[in-house]
């Protein structure tokens, strides 16, 4: 075996175990901010994943929108409403469990068909696009992926408008959660210049 | 355009005259452009700090640092040293793991950033693909680390300290990227090599500082938010929030913070300069002076000239700017977190969406301005 791919294979058996243990981590850890912090990893060990692949566009995307947006978002959203409880115990815990790993082990077996039924070999090794995939992506993106493409934005147009409306409780007068009416006292009020006006 | 040193080959060339094998040469070469620029990070964040104090001495009407070497200029070294011997203190209640963990997360990517800051033609670790678009993915890790440690410190300024420094990064990245993508627009390409030859047309009249000014102001803007200078530091705010995330902190660990903030700023300086003011490129062009010095641009005079010109045109722009960061932070009063928010989503992130589109809009008109 040569340096390059003995190096290749370490980096990813490091990488899968990473991926492994951590995701195992984030289900079965008990610390809601530990698990947020380990699909950090978990991510970052996915772009590992696609630079091995010579995709590094990809790994580049996956760390920006995976770990910089989602992940950051998670962590915000826990900290935000980090409240020190006891989780309620939940009466059929059993039943809900033997669900879950159904419907996991479902799709794992789903996804070993297509491992097994997908020819992975390339034709030939110059067909690897390498450092030209950026370009690549760009063309599908604004050819036959236009559509999808376009979807997808209206998609996060959608959340964005529907998060503004969660946001400014002016526009409703009834919350949304709790059903009471909004204490509109809370919201902004006109900011008074601290010097002016002053006797 | 291929011309300029190539130091790699000539390495891997000199090794193999020894009977070596160009894998174990490539290896032997590896970590060497590697250790060389973060040596060269560390020296730039000495000087940084010397020119803080002395800029910042000049601008009070202070003297500054005096005693410790010629006009001071050993005070960072001691300053270093000062942190290196501080006792490290965990804080008792505070989450062992993750505050070890969140200043590390914060310098690592500062530093894998400076695998595409150029030099020179061949003057960077790796000219990789994805090149300018690598360091935005890389700074969008730093905020999990300032969330982490302001997390673990297990107290509220620094929770809150944490929670705006990663507001303010997350906010301050799009309008970043936004005018980061109207250059590359331009180029066609991400390599950072490419974007500084495409200014290298007619010296400084082709930088893109000219072709690109509101995308060089937001830019800057932007990049100062990022490093957490000051007309933008609320997340340390020390009147307000003690140190923010930083507050527990000593020793190594606040040395790491130190030396990410720093490497970051020069780090944002030399890639504006880059982007924006021309690279490593001289303010006239290098084939003009060797045709006047009747000189084959291959020469290894002129090959040598070219590359020491570069890295000090670089350094050289770095540092202005570096210069004009440190002014600001003496003399501008820091903005209120509303204030900031307000000029990242309703000001610069319109006014740069309008930019890409009106470069686009050029690109179109005039391609042989504006990259056909």
């Amino acid at each position: 075996m040569s340096i390059a791919i003995t190096t290749q294979f370490i980096c990813f058996t490091v990488l899968s175990l990473v991926i492994l243990i951590g995701a195992l981590g984030v289900v079965l850890l008990e610390s809601i901010v530990y698990s947020a912090f380990l699909l950090g990893g978990v991510f970052m060990s996915v772009a590992g994943l696609y630079l091995l692949l010579n995709a590094s566009f990809v790994a580049a995307a996956q760390v920006l929108v995976y770990v910089g947006a989602v992940n950051v978002l998670i962590i915000f959203a826990i900290m935000l409403v980090n409240k020190k409880e006891d989780l309620k115990p939940i009466n059929d815990i059993k039943s809900r469990r033997i669900i879950s790993t159904t419907i996991c082990l479902t799709l794992l077996s789903l996804l070993i068909r297509v491992d097994l039924t997908n020819v992975w070999s390339l034709s030939s090794p110059q067909n690897s696009i390498g450092e030209e995939s950026t370009i690549r992506i760009g063309e599908h993106l604004f050819s036959d992926y236009l559509l999808p493409f376009e979807v997808a934005s209206v998609l996060l147009l959608m959340a964005m408008i529907g998060a503004i409306v969660l946001a400014r409780r002016d526009v409703m007068s009834k919350d949304i959660s709790t059903g009471l009416p909004v204490d509109q006292e809370l919201i902004e009020k006109k900011a008074e210049p601290l010097l002016t006006n002053k006797n | 355009m291929e011309y300029g040193l190539d130091l790699e080959y000539s390495f891997n060339e000199f090794l193999k005259g020894f009977g070596l094998s160009s894998e174990i040469a490539h290896i032997i070469w590896l970590p060497l452009p590697m250790l060389l620029v973060l040596v060269a990070a560390v020296v730039g964040v000495l000087v940084t700090v010397w020119l803080e104090r002395k800029i910042s001495a000049a601008a009070q009407q202070r003297i500054g640092p005096e005693y410790a070497g010629a006009l001071g200029v050993l005070q960072p070294i001691a300053d270093g040293l000062k942190l290196l011997v501080k006792e490290d203190i965990i804080p008792a209640k505070a989450d062992g793991i993750l505050f070890t963990a969140g200043p590390i997360l914060v310098l690592v990517p500062v530093i894998l950033s400076w695998l595409i800051v150029p030099f020179g033609q061949n003057l960077l670790i790796s000219n990789v693909g994805i090149g300018i678009f690598l360091w935005i993915a890389l700074s969008s890790i730093q905020p999990i680390g300032l969330l982490m440690s302001g997390y673990a410190s297990n107290n509220k300024y620094s929770l809150l300290g944490g929670l705006r420094a990663a507001a303010q990064s997350i906010s301050y990245e799009i309008p970043l990227a936004l005018s980061v993508l109207a250059i590359v627009l331009m180029t066609n390409s991400l390599s950072t090599i490419d974007i500084v030859n495409q200014q290298s047309g007619a010296g400084i009249l082709s930088w893109n500082i000219w072709r690109q000014p509101v995308g060089f102001i937001v830019f800057w803007i932007c990049a100062l938010a990022e490093c957490e200078r000051l007309p933008f530091d609320l997340p340390e705010a020390e009147e307000e929030l003690v140190a923010g995330y930083q507050t527990e902190y000593a020793g190594m660990k606040f040395a790491l913070f130190y030396l990410g903030s720093y490497i970051n700023l020069i780090l944002s300086a030399l890639l504006v300069s880059i982007l924006y003011l021309g690279g490593w490129g001289f303010p006239i062009p290098v084939e003009l002076i060797a045709k006047f010095l009747n000189l084959p641009i291959n020469a290894p005079f002129i090959q040598v000239f070219t590359a020491s010109i570069g890295i000090v045109m670089t350094v050289l722009k770095a540092y202005l700017l570096v210069f004009i960061a440190i002014l600001l932070r003496w003399t501008t009063p820091r903005v209120r977190i509303d204030q900031l928010l307000d000029l990242g989503w309703k000001f610069l992130l319109p006014i740069s969406l309008a930019n890409l589109l009106i470069t686009a809009g050029l690109k179109l008109a005039f391609p042989q301005f504006f990259g056909g």
